[in-house]
């Protein structure tokens, strides 16, 4: 966990969407030609399995991992479960993001609070989260309580480290004017510190979504009675190996649309940044 | 530091508030004096200003000039209300003390100072301080971009913005609020050669019309030249020479008037520079 690069320069971390190459495919159908190489290997799993190629007890075949999905489906049972696992998901995040959030902005503006508080976390940072699991089981068993401080925790060092990176790197000279042309203290926050921090906070919440979805998918493994990673488990007992593979695609799935909302975010809240414009520069 | 409107009527002196909607309408107020009286600047055990005393009478337009370091930022600094001095006074209009309302000098730094996250227009009303939400304050941020002829993009982002242009931004949010004082730190010092003298005819026509003091540092001597009513140099910490310009306006860059004193100038900068070792402060 200490090692994961959490703090990304806000400048280079937007995606390098302009960037020129040599072979740049045609324009027309460039979303698609994303979706070849999938296809492809779809099809190749597809035969290779009715071929007799791949086991069935090792990996089943796309057409058996759908079946098993609708069944799930239709059951109800998939519904409820990614509907827990959301849920869980999204609580953790509020909390640990709300007050990692809360301590980046508190020691990025005040020293005394950066005194007092970041040497402690950053001491508690470099202790892996997961490896957490086993006390935490003895504090709160398997309930819910036990994801959500997973997670919360988890979520906490990406949001409070880049927010308070965010702050810090706020050029002085742009509040040196705001000073100079009479903004109180709460207008220079939500005018200059809060907007410059911004892109550095996303970064932030990418990493944290990513996070999220690797300390669920732990947790309920583990010590879980619902979720996705319970039914996985439940498959696991049962040598459904297809309704397995059909969990572990349904968090891949979560975590595309985790990372596709930040995007938006970005685009949404950066509009203003030379990486998320179009046409030339000045 | 005291501010007294020397140039306004009594009865607006001696209203509590300002009418913020007759201050628009009104035509401009004309510059406010300056007066440093015994100003001291030291930055620990360095003395970067010793004993300046100086006065700028309301809508002068004064250069300062010095070799870099000599500490012409420090005395806008001190100017403009960013730093405090370690001892004197600096004192706006006749020494009374000053009433309800915003300081009234703006600062232009080198630097646009843009924020790039606030399209143009809002970037000028940040200029306009506490008030920048009424509607004539929309329509003066209007009208002042106008006059910086960007009028068409105010709701762009400043990133699109070419160099000059984002210090014509710049110019513009710091007379919004049509100051009565504004000091400018190397405005120009970072925009080319052509940009440069656009920009240093802009400002002449801006300061023609609402008669600002102005206060330049610049490093360009013959900027200084064409555009000042009176150039200070700065050595060792003090004023080292107060030269009246008295040449008809606008001035031609290529004059023998102006490359004389040109020469002079230099002359005397350089000198300094060749005469004095590196450890006499
Ligand atoms: N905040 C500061 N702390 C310490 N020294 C400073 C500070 N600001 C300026 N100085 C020093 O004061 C001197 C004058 O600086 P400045 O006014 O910026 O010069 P210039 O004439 O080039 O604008 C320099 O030697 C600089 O190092
Ligand atoms: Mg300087």
């Amino acid at each position: 966990m200490s090692d994961t690069p959490w703090i990304v320069a806000a400048e280079i971390a937007p995606p390098v969407q302009r960037a020129r190459r040599w072979l740049a495919p045609p324009t027309i159908g460039r979303g698609l030609l994303a979706w070849v190489v999938p296809a492809l290997l779809l099809v190749f799993w597809q035969i290779a399995s009715s071929v007799g190629w791949i086991s069935d007890t090792v990996l089943p075949s796309p057409l058996k991992v759908a079946q098993a999905g609708w069944t799930v489906a239709k059951s109800g049972a998939l519904f409820e479960n990614v509907e827990v696992s959301f849920l869980r998901a999204m609580a953790g995040l509020v909390v640990g993001g709300a007050i990692g959030f809360a301590f980046g902005l508190a020691n990025g503006v005040s020293k005394l609070s950066e005194h007092l508080t970041d040497s402690t976390l950053q001491m508690l940072r470099n202790i892996p989260h997961l490896s957490l699991i086993p006390l935490v089981i003895l504090w709160f068993g398997i309930g819910e309580e036990a994801k959500l401080f997973l997670v919360a925790l988890g979520v906490f060092f990406p949001i409070y480290l880049n927010t308070l990176h965010g702050i810090r790197t706020i050029d002085p000279q742009l509040l040196e004017m705001g000073k100079s042309y009479g903004m109180t203290n709460s207008m220079l926050f939500m005018r200059i510190i809060l907007p410059g921090a911004m892109p550095s906070i996303l970064v932030g919440l990418r990493f944290a979504l990513g996070i999220m979805w690797l300390t669920l998918i732990v947790a309920e493994t583990i010590a879980s009675q619902s979720g996705i990673g319970y039914m996985a488990m439940q498959a696991r007992e049962f040598l459904q190996v297809d309704l397995v593979v059909f969990s572990i695609l349904i968090y891949a799935l979560l975590g595309k649309l985790a990372d596709s909302v930040a995007r938006f975010l970005e685009t949404q809240c950066l509009k203003w940044h030379p990486s998320f414009q179009s046409g030339p520069r000045a | 530091m005291s501010f007294a409107d020397t140039s306004a009527p009594a009865e607006a002196r001696a209203a509590p508030l300002p009418d913020f909607e007759a201050q628009f309408r009104a035509p401009p107020a004309s510059g406010v004096s300056l007066t440093l009286r015994g100003v001291v600047k030291a930055f620990g055990p360095r003395t970067i200003l010793r004993d300046i005393d100086l006065h700028i009478p309301g809508g002068q337009f004064v250069a300062i000039v010095g070799r870099s370091g000599c500490g012409k930022s420090t005395l806008l600094r001190l100017v403009g209300g960013l730093d405090q001095s370690t001892q004197g006074q600096i004192v706006f209009g006749e020494g009374e003390p000053r009433t309800a309302g915003e300081s009234p000098v703006r600062v232009m730094f080198q630097e646009p100072r843009l924020l790039p996250w606030a399209n143009i227009l809002a970037n000028v009303e940040i200029g306009l301080g506490a008030q920048r939400k009424t509607k004539l304050a929309r329509e003066r941020a209007r009208e002042t971009l106008h006059a910086i002829g960007l009028e068409e993009r105010g709701a762009e982002w400043p990133s699109v913005l070419s160099g000059g242009q984002k210090q014509r931004v710049a110019l513009a949010r710091a007379l919004v609020s049509r100051p009565r004082l504004l000091a400018f730190d190397e405005p120009l010092g970072a925009l080319d050669a052509l940009t440069r003298i656009e920009m240093q005819q802009f400002l002449e026509k801006i300061w023609l019309r609402d008669r600002f003091t102005a206060l330049l540092v610049t490093h360009d001597v013959m900027e200084a030249l064409t555009l000042a009513d009176r150039v200070l140099m700065i050595e060792n910490g003090s004023i080292t020479l107060d030269l009246a310009i008295d040449l008809p306006r606008p001035r031609r860059r290529g004059s023998v008037d102006l490359a004389l004193l040109e020469e002079r100038i230099l002359k005397r900068l350089l000198r300094d520079e060749t005469n004095s070792p590196e450890y006499a402060i």
